[in-house]
Parts: structure tokens; C-alpha cells; sequence
């Protein structure tokens, strides 16, 4: 385009950008999509299938052979101790986070503004750093291997109290007064008054909270070891790692992989523009 | 202290924060009497309780364990705080710095590796982010949503899983392998292609052994030859991967910020006669600047944090050339147990990390009021 002269560029300028940006585009659309493609199409391949013509989105012989497999391994109890630590773990943040959120946005007590930036600060700290550190408490306290290992220390999460507390303080005040002159006690109009108008807030917390707690891998690294307490991250990584014995197996990895990644795939869906809205709201609390 | 005056104080810092004119901070709300004073503090108290122990508990506790631990010669048999235990004060810190050894050299080349890392990923995913914001929020563009969503997607997947998928796309005879085939390159296997890109560029213009200035000595425990090899092949492969992952998200922000730019003011600049590229250089980037900073130190400590995708693809290999230092920590500890190494270069790294975000706050101290645009009820 830098080679048109202006006089051109007036004339095709239009038309020319439009079909470069669309073909742009269009392109890494191919690029961000393509490898859930191939995840998709392998996984119903057979293995020589698979090896041959990895790039084909059209498998040949289909086959579910790979998730006959899964079934029958330990995948189903990686599925079910997924599944239960992410829906724990969600509840309590969800309560635990507003809670605390709703006491350090409204409630006047000493010592909240040291709460708050020690909130702040934690926000702060890299997950990375803390796998010793975690591991060193889990092991003292006597909760190594244990499902309390796995849920307990992901049950509230700074962020997310920084996320409530900012909603609370921009809704207004007079429903809860209402609510406090007419004689409800704190707990009473935080539970039957400020909770339900923080809908918006509690379903991106909500959100937020699951599609972590599913995807996460490196605390179930320092928490447990036992085969049977594994959550599917940790599970299809040891896949990875050579638990299959002979071959690459890439079908079964890829399936279990897909498996995997389809309950957030749903709920992002479901609920984009709060995954959207979570997004832009790390921007705020970078 | 009387409960009067902490309410107040409080009152007037929140008004402060949220913006609102100091004035309406204290006709805003009617004075409860004492008894209500009271049950507030109770229950506020209660109300953080949980937050505060479980906090307490797995994240400060432990940290303050880890520092002892990293005094230590802890090997992960009973107690760390028994008294059994060898206490080595900073050697296991000095072990990474000053004494020659395997520890520092394996510490060296993983900080090595993740400065190219940082050095390639940071701008790279910065620029596709950017470009595809900019195309995204085209006026005239169809089918808006459906390539924000595609490119977003990739960012709320399991790194576990997208990970496999990668190993399977860079497998020897797969996906990426095939695509370069078609073009006439013949791929490289690229998990167990330890070159680095430099060392190879270097190859090409025929400097293929290292020359004996570079080879003899270097600092740190590294040879200056070591120090510029470049990233290596495989290292390569897991950049793609995180830059593919990563790039949505910063779209996501320079869209926001995209969007609260006034319609207005790219249509006078248009009229005006300024082309689309003097509009993009002088009206629009100076007002993404903010974004512009955030999305790079965000970035920059996200880069220091890399480990899912070299835990899944590579670990640490081939011939440690993808080691990081969160890899490395994790490695020493729970597979070498030296768990006092492990501690002390996790506390390295979280020095690198804080360093980083105090360069971040410092950069952006003048810059909140273009950042609360991100509020989230704007």
C-alpha cells in the first residue's frame, strides 16, 4: 500500500483497507482457532491416523477409542475431584470474598485500612513464589495429600476481595440505611439487601473464581501427590509426563486435554461479557 | 482513640479514593447511634475473620517460613523449624551468586533463558495485541464479536491442556512441522533442539565455534558465549504458545481503551487530511499510552512467572536451555530437595518481580485518572 500514490489511495483506500484488514483478520482468527481444531479432530483419530496427517481436520477412521480409554483410566475421578474443589472453592470465595469486601467497603471498624493494604499488598505477591511456601504450611499443619490441601488455601483470594469491596462502594447507600433504621442487624442487610443488588459483581466473582480454580495446576503440585486426589490439570500433565507407557498416544493426551477444556469453553459461551468485564478489571487492579 | 474520629478519617480517605468531592463525604450518610457503632465493629471484624486467617495462614505464614527455610540446609525429613536442622545463613544465597558451582550455573542460565524470554515475548505479544485491537475496533467491521471472542478465547483455556495441544502441533512430524514442509523448510525437532537463535544466526554467516574471546571466561559462572546464544528452538515454541494464550487478554485492554477514545476526534483529524497512519501515530497511541504501560509491565511480570508450559512441554530441556527461575525453585525443592536453594531463588525472584512492580507504580503514579476509565461499572 505504501507504493499507491495519494491520488490512488484516495480512490482504493477504502476498499483496499477493508479487504486487507478483513484478510488479517481472518487469518489470525485461523491462527487462534485452528489448534482447538486440531485438538478437536485428533482426539477421534487413531494414533497412526493422527501421526500421519496431524493437520486434517477430518478424522480418518473416526473413532472414540480415546475416550473409551479415558473412561476406563482415572480420568472420571480427576473429573470428579475437579469438579468439587471448583465448586467449593467457588462457593466460599464467592461468600467469604464479599463478605470481607462488603465489611472493608461499608462497615467502620479499627484497622480496616491495614486490612485493606495488606489485601493490596498479597494482591501483589507472584503465585510463583509461594509453591515452597505453601508446601512447607501444608506439610506442617499435617494436610499434605488431603483434599483440605487441595481447597483450604485456594478458599479466598485477595483479588477478589478488592473486586467486592470496589462494587460496594459504587452502589448507593440508601437501601442498606433503610434496611438498618428499620432494625436489621449487619448480617441481616448484607444477606437479604446488598447481596441481591450485587448480582452483576457476584456472577463475575462467580466466574472469575471457577474458571481459575479449574484451570488451576501448580497448587495441586505442592499440595498432593496421590494419584487419586488429582484434579484434571494435574492428571492430564502427568498423561504428558510418560504415565501411558509405550507410544506417543496423542489421541488419549488430546482428549483428555479437550475433556478438559470444555466445561469453561461452556461458560464462557454462557457469560463472555463477564469473562470481558474480569478482564478489564485486572487491568484496573494491575 | 474515639470512635468518632476513626469513622471520620475513614470517611474522608473514601471519599478521597472514589473521586467524590470531600464535601458530600459527610452529608452522606445519618449518624447511628453507639449501640449501632458497636455492632459495626463487631461485625466487621467478623465479617474479615475468615479472609484475614485463611490469608494469614497460606500466604504470610508461610512466606516468613519459606525465608527461615532459605537459611537452611532443610532436606524435607520432619520439621524445618526443629532444631536439628543445619542453619546456613546466606549460603544458599551466595551460592547463586558468588560461589562457582553447578547451583549458580543452573541459576545463571535460567535467569539467561528467561531475560530472552522476557526480551521477545513482552513486545511481541504487546504489538499483536495492539494490531488486533486496532483492526477489531474498526467502525465499518463485521462480525466485531466473533474476533474478539476467537482471539480471547485461547486466554481463559487450561494452560495444561493448551499445552498439550501445542506439544502435539510441535511434535517432529506435526501440524507446525507440516505447514513449513509446504513451504519448502524442513522443521526442527523442536523439544530436543537446544541451539539458540543467535548461536544459529551466527551459524549462518559462518561463525560456527566460538570464538576464544567469547569462550574463555564471561560473568557469573557463565561464558560470554553462553550469555548470547539467544533462545533457544524449543524455547521458541513455548513463546509461540504464550504469546497465542496472552495476546487476548491485552487486546481485550486496548480495546477498552479503544473505546473511550472520542469518535470525534479521529473524524476532525480525518478531515483535517491526516492519513491513516498520522492518526494512529499522533492522535490514538498518545491516548493509549496508560494501557500502553500497563499492558508491558503486566506483561514483564507475567513473563517472570513462567512455569505451567515448561512444567507440560519441556521441563527444562533440552539441555536446560528452557529453564526458568520458577522452574528451577520448583525443581531444586521437590525434586533435587534441596528445599533451602529452592527457597532462596523463589525469593530472588520475587525480588526481580517486586522490582518490577515498584518500576510499574513509579511509571504510572502520574496516570490513575486515564486508568479508572477501566472501572468496572464504567
Amino acid at each position: 500500500m505504501a507504493t499507491l500514490t495519494e491520488a490512488k489511495r484516495r480512490r482504493h483506500g477504502g476498499m483496499v483497507n477493508t479487504v486487507v484488514g478483513y484478510a488479517v483478520l481472518i487469518f489470525f482468527a485461523l491462527v487462534f482457532i485452528y489448534p482447538f481444531v486440531i485438538q478437536l479432530a485428533n482426539s477421534f483419530k487413531s494414533e497412526p491416523d493422527a501421526a500421519a496427517n496431524p493437520l486434517s481436520p477430518v478424522p480418518h477412521p473416526v473413532t472414540t477409542d480415546s475416550f473409551a480409554r479415558l473412561l476406563d483410566g482415572d480420568f472420571p475421578l480427576w473429573l470428579g475431584n475437579s469438579v468439587l474443589v471448583a465448586v467449593v472453592v467457588t462457593v466460599g470465595r464467592v461468600f467469604l470474598d464479599s463478605l470481607a469486601g462488603y465489611a472493608l467497603a461499608r462497615l467502620r471498624f479499627g484497622g480496616r485500612k491495614a486490612i485493606f493494604a495488606t489485601i493490596v499488598a498479597i494482591m501483589a505477591v507472584p503465585g510463583v513464589v509461594l509453591f515452597i511456601p505453601k508446601f512447607l504450611v501444608l506439610n506442617q499443619l499435617g494436610i499434605y495429600d488431603t483434599y483440605t490441601a487441595l481447597i483450604l488455601p485456594l478458599l479466598v483470594d485477595a483479588a477478589g476481595v478488592f473486586i467486592m469491596k470496589q462494587f460496594f462502594e459504587s452502589i448507593p447507600l440508601s437501601l442498606e440505611e433503610a434496611a438498618r433504621i428499620d432494625g436489621a442487624g449487619v448480617f441481616r442487610t448484607f444477606w437479604s439487601v446488598v447481596l441481591p443488588s450485587a448480582r452483576p459483581a457476584l456472577i463475575t466473582l462467580t466466574i472469575l473464581s471457577f474458571q481459575g480454580t479449574w484451570n488451576e495446576f501448580p497448587h495441586t503440585l505442592v499440595a498432593v501427590q496421590d494419584p487419586s486426589l488429582f484434579t484434571l490439570p494435574r492428571g492430564v500433565a502427568n498423561l504428558v509426563s510418560g504415565a501411558l507407557g509405550s507410544g506417543t498416544q496423542y489421541p488419549l493426551k488430546l482428549g483428555a486435554a479437550l475433556l478438559a477444556t470444555i466445561p469453561v469453553a461452556i461458560i464462557f459461551a454462557i457469560f463472555q461479557r463477564y469473562f470481558v468485564r474480569g478482564a478489564t478489571e485486572g487491568a484496573e487492579k494491575g | 482513640m474515639s470512635t468518632v474520629t476513626t469513622a471520620s478519617a475513614d470517611r474522608d480517605d473514601r471519599s478521597a479514593g472514589g473521586g467524590r468531592p470531600a464535601t458530600n463525604g459527610h452529608g452522606g450518610r445519618p449518624r447511628f447511634g453507639r449501640g449501632i457503632r458497636s455492632n459495626e465493629r463487631i461485625a466487621g471484624w467478623l465479617f474479615v475473620a475468615p479472609v484475614i486467617v485463611l490469608l494469614g495462614v497460606f500466604f504470610l505464614a508461610p512466606i516468613i517460613m519459606a525465608f527461615w527455610v532459605s537459611l537452611t540446609d532443610w532436606q524435607g525429613q520432619g520439621s524445618p523449624f526443629k532444631s536439628g536442622v543445619p542453619f546456613v545463613g546466606g549460603d544458599n544465597y551466595t551460592r547463586l551468586f558468588t560461589e562457582d558451582g553447578l547451583a549458580r550455573r543452573d541459576f545463571m542460565t535460567s535467569i539467561r533463558n528467561n531475560l530472552y524470554y522476557v526480551a521477545i515475548v513482552v513486545p511481541v505479544q504487546t504489538v499483536l495485541a495492539l494490531g488486533l485491537a486496532l483492526l477489531v475496533n474498526n467502525r465499518m467491521l463485521k462480525g466485531k464479536s466473533f474476533f474478539r471472542t476467537a482471539f480471547y478465547f485461547p486466554s481463559v483455556t487450561s494452560s495444561v491442556a493448551i499445552s498439550v495441544v501445542f506439544l502435539f502441533m510441535f511434535a517432529n512430524s506435526g501440524a507446525i512441522n507440516g505447514i513449513l514442509s509446504f513451504f519448502g523448510i524442513d522443521g526442527p525437532a523442536w523439544f530436543s533442539d537446544a541451539r539458540g537463535l543467535i548461536h544459529l544466526i551466527l551459524g549462518v554467516v559462518g561463525v560456527d565455534n566460538p570464538p576464544q574471546a567469547l569462550s574463555s571466561g564471561g560473568p557469573l559462572g557463565l561464558t560470554w558465549w553462553d550469555w548470547l546464544s539467544g533462545p533457544s528452538v524449543a524455547m521458541c515454541a513455548i513463546m509461540a504458545l504464550v504469546i497465542w494464550t496472552t495476546s487476548g487478554t491485552f487486546m481485550l485492554m486496548f480495546l477498552a481503551a479503544l473505546q473511550s477514545v472520542p469518535v470525534a476526534l479521529d473524524e476532525a483529524s480525518e478531515l483535517d487530511g491526516a492519513s491513516r497512519w498520522q492518526r494512529l501515530r499522533y492522535v490514538t497511541l498518545p491516548l493509549l499510552k496508560p494501557t500502553m504501560f500497563l499492558v508491558l509491565t503486566l506483561g514483564l511480570i507475567g513473563t517472570w512467572q513462567v512455569f505451567d508450559q515448561i512444567y507440560v512441554m519441556s521441563q527444562g530441556n533440552p539441555a536446560k536451555t528452557t529453564l526458568t527461575p520458577a522452574f528451577l525453585s520448583y525443581r531444586t525443592a521437590f525434586k533435587d530437595f534441596d528445599y533451602g536453594r529452592g527457597a532462596a531463588i523463589s525469593f530472588v525472584l520475587f525480588l526481580i518481580i517486586v522490582v518490577l512492580t515498584l518500576a510499574q507504580r513509579w511509571v504510572m503514579r502520574d496516570r490513575d485518572e486515564p486508568r479508572r476509565r477501566f472501572r468496572w461499572l464504567r
